[in-house]
């Protein structure tokens, strides 16, 4: 509780601060007034967007985008992830392409497919996949090979056959392990959208952000910003109470 | 007989246990002479380490205060040299590094830091060791270096935790034959605290028994046989057997 | 992915194999794109299509210019993060003043991905180098300002109680236990670092620069380019693979007492 009122202080020493600089800014007339836009610009961006819709639509378009890439990557990296952990033969084969393209960039990625699927949506929902399918994956993999063999070793003991140790030890010993993967992976999908609507996009807070840029609107920017900040902080406590309530039987940390 | 060496003074210590005041230590009153090794023997919970940190100066008494050397006790220094249970030793230096850590403090000269390094880490048996990393030494090794470490530094007391409590049986009272030859040598002024009887009547001149919580002096024991000490000697057994009864009545209060 | 620890030497031939396995199986498919007839080869290049693209550019000179300009922006993007992120980290570890300070505005910008931020620095300060060097800065100083300020609250107690019992004073303290016990961390927050300056570059070279691999990647799509963009991408990759490994090396050196 204490440090909740803390945060909210030092949020509030935050916006204050905010406000002086760029209210500041305008009294004393240092900089142009339009480079710093002030808390009340920014709200006043919003309340536009609000109006016309046109702030959820952007919201919704990023998050919907996102939550299809994650979704295809999350199911094809929860299959192969297993799999992989599970089988040595298919970990080492799949471990070539995961060395090669591991250290490349994924938004190096992301004009080869706007080359390849186009500029609509399929090109940003297909690089979504593919920027978080590799990292879940290897999480996933990781997790699954970190089980304690002396887990798999006392069920045995006790007759669980090759399924049922999969299924019954196996898993619910890697899902700690599994669910931080995906929450890592959703987080990167947040992170990499802004990116990829940067470029050959026409919607999506990302392309908003941009817009901020082409017409010189940085109180849109700062607003598209905030509001992908919000998106993300939403998503992930969702997550983290998701994760705290499946996992009730690890030991709070 | 000169000035105590320690001086601890009507000593209480005050817990806030979920809000609720807990008193760990009451009106401890103790001296220890100098040259002399004393032990803190009790029961879990009895405040002895809690004693012994505040002596170290890691906690502050509620009530009382400890003198060192006749200068009253605020915080941790140089002179009260402390050697903990789980070792503490600095994993990104060497042995060799280790016990020169002090006196490098004391700007002391790198040619004498290793004269007095080497002095110690073969008192302590450990001269070939001295550029090995504490992450490549067994337990019995790393309290060793420790020892070495708070020895080099010339502290006017050593200060010990429990020192051999993470150790095995047999690697423990290796330790403790190799403490006692060591303290034939060096003759420092050393506060112990234990649970273990037959290692406070091995090591101590005198043994000071608490109570359970809260802590108070229950008895103190001189302990006047010759050294080294025989474990199996009759009267070792019996003074051991004595402390013992004492010891397990205030056990019995614990777990009441 | 890894299991029981892998000798240095095996390791790096296993990932040789990998590569070379991995380069195969490509031609293989670019192979079959080929002669199957699948759909337009150029979406497709095989790896010595790609390769004999980056040797054309390397040859005629342009290559260097691009990579030039990348691993120079990455450089003093990232040193400057790194410098602030150290020295501010450390204080903050340190000292509770500057700590309350601080936190609240790393914890205000932590979740707002930084890509979002980069149209503001360009606002600010035009398409020049500085933009894209202040924003690299900008996002790798958070995480290795956050891991910096974790590594010094974590050292254990009880060393800096050992320390001062042997008579350390505050300075002592601070320079001879707290920044030791505090470096493997410190180096991992680094590592993040350097790949983080590697992920973000990128996307500063497609929309706002006229040179650098990310250019040469953005600039393949007006005439469907792919080996040029695949090229330059792997040449990205290389180079973030090299900054990790210089990482790795540092790491070798100065943490010797870890893992003897």
């Amino acid at each position: 509780m204490r440090s909740g009122l803390a945060r909210g202080a030092a949020l509030g020493g935050v916006l204050v601060a905010w406000a002086l600089v760029t209210y500041g800014n305008r009294w004393l007339g240092i900089t142009n007034p339009v480079l710093l836009p002030t808390p009340g610009d920014v709200i006043a961006a919003a309340v536009d967007g609000l109006r016309d819709g046109s702030l959820l639509r952007h919201g919704a378009i990023s998050l919907l985008r996102v939550l299809e890439g994650f979704g295809l990557a999350a199911g094809a990296a929860l299959a192969l992830g297993l799999l992989a952990g599970l089988c040595t033969s298919l970990r080492l084969a799949l471990e070539p392409v995961l060395e090669f393209v591991r250290p490349i960039p994924p938004l190096a990625f992301l004009p080869m497919f706007l080359v390849w699927f186009g500029l609509g949506e399929a090109s940003k929902v297909a690089f979504i996949g593919y920027t978080t399918f590799f990292p879940m994956f290897v999480a996933i993999a990781a997790s699954v090979l970190r089980v304690d063999v002396m887990l798999l070793r006392a069920a045995a003991s006790l007759g669980a056959s090759r399924v049922a140790l999969i299924w019954r030890v196996v898993v619910p010993a890697a899902l700690p392990g599994i669910i931080v993967g995906l929450r890592l992976g959703f987080g990167l999908a947040l992170f990499v959208i802004v990116g990829a609507e940067f470029m050959g996009a026409d919607a999506g807070l990302g392309h908003l952000i941009m817009e901020g840029r082409t017409f010189f609107q940085p109180a849109q920017i700062v607003l598209g910003a905030l509001i992908l900040g919000l998106l993300g902080s939403l998503v992930n406590a969702l997550l983290l109470a998701v994760e705290r309530s499946l996992l009730r039987w690890q030991a709070s940390a | 007989m000169g000035a105590p060496k320690i001086e601890i003074r009507g000593v209480d210590k005050e817990f806030k246990v979920e809000g609720r005041p807990a008193l760990a230590l009451a009106g401890i009153d103790l001296e220890v002479a100098e040259h002399e090794f004393v032990c803190l023997l009790g029961p879990s919970g009895c405040g002895k380490s809690t004693l012994l940190n505040i002596v170290a100066g890691f906690l502050q008494p509620s009530a009382g205060e400890v003198q060192v050397d006749g200068r009253p006790v605020t915080g941790p220094g140089a002179d009260r040299g402390v050697v903990f249970q789980e070792y503490v030793l600095f994993p990104w230096l060497t042995v060799a590094g280790n016990v020169e850590f002090g006196p490098r403090l004391g700007s002391v000269a790198a040619g004498e830091r290793r004269r007095i390094a080497a002095r110690y880490l073969e008192l302590v048996g450990l001269g070939a060791h001295a550029d090995k990393f504490p992450i490549q030494l067994s337990g019995g090794m790393k309290q060793r270096v420790a020892i070495a470490r708070a020895l080099a530094n010339n502290p006017a007391v050593i200060l010990m935790d429990e020192p051999f409590g993470a150790l095995d049986a047999q690697t423990r009272e290796v330790l403790q034959d190799e403490l006692s030859r060591i303290q034939r040598v060096e003759h420092k002024t050393i506060l112990f605290v234990t649970h273990s009887i037959r290692e406070a009547v091995y090591l101590a001149d005198r043994v000071v028994v608490m109570t359970s919580a809260p802590g108070r002096i229950k008895e103190v024991f001189d302990i006047a046989l010759p050294t080294p000490r025989d474990r199996f000697a009759a009267e070792f057994t019996r003074v051991e057997s004595e402390i013992t009864r004492v010891v397990k009545e205030e056990v019995a209060k614990v777990h009441e | 992915m890894r299991g029981p620890a892998v000798p240095r030497r095996r390791a790096l031939t296993v990932r040789l194999a990998s590569m070379a396995a991995f380069l195969a199986l490509w031609s293989v498919a670019a192979g079959i794109v080929e002669i199957g007839k699948l759909f337009n080869p150029i979406f497709l290049p095989g790896p010595w299509v790609v390769i004999g693209k980056i040797v054309g550019l390397g040859v005629d000179g342009q290559l260097w210019t691009h990579v030039g300009a990348t691993l120079q922006r990455v450089a003093l993007g990232f040193t400057s993060g790194a410098v602030l992120a150290l020295l501010l980290g450390l204080a903050a570890g340190h000292v509770r003043a500057v700590r309350n300070l601080v936190e609240p505005v790393v914890e205000l910008l932590r979740p707002i991905p930084p890509l979002a931020m980069l149209p503001l620095f360009i606002v600010w300060v035009g398409i020049g180098e500085s933009s894209k060097v202040g924003f690299i800065t900008y996002a790798t100083f958070f995480p290795m300002f956050l891991t910096t300020v974790h590594a010094v609250s974590q050292i254990d107690p009880r060393l800096l109680l050992a320390a001062r019992s042997l008579g350390a004073r505050p300075r002592q303290v601070f320079f001879l236990v707290i920044l030791p016990a505090a470096l493997p961390e410190i180096l991992t927050g680094i590592r993040l670092g350097v790949a983080l300056s590697f992920f973000v570059i990128v996307i500063s070279e497609f929309i706002a620069a006229e040179a650098g691999l990310g250019y040469l990647i953005n600039d393949g799509r007006n005439f469907f380019l792919v080996a040029q963009m695949l090229g330059a991408a792997v040449l990205l990759g290389l180079f973030g693979y090299l900054g990790n490994e210089m990482v790795g090396w540092l790491e070798r050196r100065l943490l010797r007492w870890q893992r003897v």
